[in-house]
């Protein structure tokens, strides 16, 4: 075997199990999914650690691929998602929590509650509703 | 990029003129990704990229964002570094958690009141928070820069604590990095 081939073998090893952590780490998050106690929990579950799965799906791309254009278009795919990803989980949670869609009871403090019962009008310090309609 | 959602602090409605030179970087990342997409760099692509660059900024507005005029790279690698490492070993941690025992999915909303009166900060450490599996930015206080951190597997007031000077700490590397120098010092003793 010659040199060449061992490397490829043992890129293709790493990628293969790489693969299993990213598909392993997503099982983790649909059982979390169906275990978290309420929906502020539950979107730990879905929204987190899948950015580790989908980073570890796209190195084992690179490594099994090994091209240059493939590489291009692997950047942009982990970028975009470590961008938009806190951004949905931030969207989901918020409007659950307003919505009160939450058990408090699984909440060791809640430091918001506070504020938004100071805040005039019963306001979220983020900002009052019709704020949000405002154009 | 400010997808984190904040009320307007003034000025809602004007559009604030934005010169050229202050939407190149913006441009630039446009094209850079347009190329990327099409795995390809000829003169189509290029011209292409900068005629839809150029149509989506200008349909999808956004206000400009006013950076600190510091930007220190070896500090910004060691945060982005920081940021990957606790993300691998949060992301297991929360995925042991989901196969766990029942008893210990609690958590806890944390008030977290930054540093910083920069959105361009504030901006960087929610989005760093979120990243960390465990931990979720619910509600975001422009005006007085306060993130509510709504952490997961907090079960004592020592706990909350700890997970209060984490956020800290991130703004506090992020600033290293990228804040204005009058901010650094601050936070720096």
């Amino acid at each position: 075997m010659s040199d060449a081939e061992t490397v490829a073998g043992i890129l293709d090893i790493a990628a293969a199990v790489l693969l299993v952590v990213a598909a392993l780490l997503t099982l983790a998050a649909a059982i979390g999914l169906w275990r978290f106690p309420d929906p502020l929990s539950r979107l730990h579950a879905a929204t987190k650690p899948q950015i580790l799965g989908l980073i570890l799906v796209v190195v084992a791309i690179a490594l099994s691929a090994r091209s240059a254009t493939v590489l291009l278009l692997l950047v942009p795919v982990v970028a975009l998602q470590l961008l938009t990803a806190p951004i949905s989980a931030h969207m989901v949670g918020r409007a659950g929590y307003r919505n009160g869609d939450f058990d408090p009871s699984t909440l060791e403090v809640d430091e918001l509650a506070a504020d938004v019962d100071s805040a005039p009008g019963g306001e979220l310090p983020g900002g009052a509703w019709e704020d949000e309609a405002a154009p | 990029m400010t997808g984190i959602t904040v009320s307007s602090r003034g000025g809602r409605g004007a559009r604030v003129r934005v010169s050229l030179r202050q939407k190149l970087p913006l441009l630039a990342a446009l094209v850079l990704l347009w190329m990327m997409l099409w795995g390809s760099i000829t003169p189509l692509t290029i011209v292409t990229g900068v005629v839809v660059a150029l149509v989506v900024t200008t349909t999808f507005y956004l206000p400009p964002v006013q950076l600190s005029g510091r930007f220190n790279p070896f500090w910004f690698a060691v945060f982005v570094l920081r940021v990957l490492v606790e993300m691998a070993i949060a992301s297991f941690q929360v995925a042991l958690l989901a196969v766990g025992p029942r008893g210990r999915h609690r958590g806890a909303l944390i008030k977290v009141d930054l540093h910083t009166r920069s959105d361009f900060i504030l901006t960087g450490t929610a989005l760093a928070v979120s990243l960390v599996p465990g931990s979720v930015v619910v509600e975001v206080d422009r005006a007085s820069t306060v993130l509510y951190v709504h952490t997961l597997g907090v079960r004592s007031p020592e706990e909350v604590e700890k997970a209060r000077h984490h956020v800290l700490s991130l703004e506090r590397d992020l600033l290293r990095a990228w804040g204005s120098r009058e901010e650094w010092e601050a936070v720096r003793a």
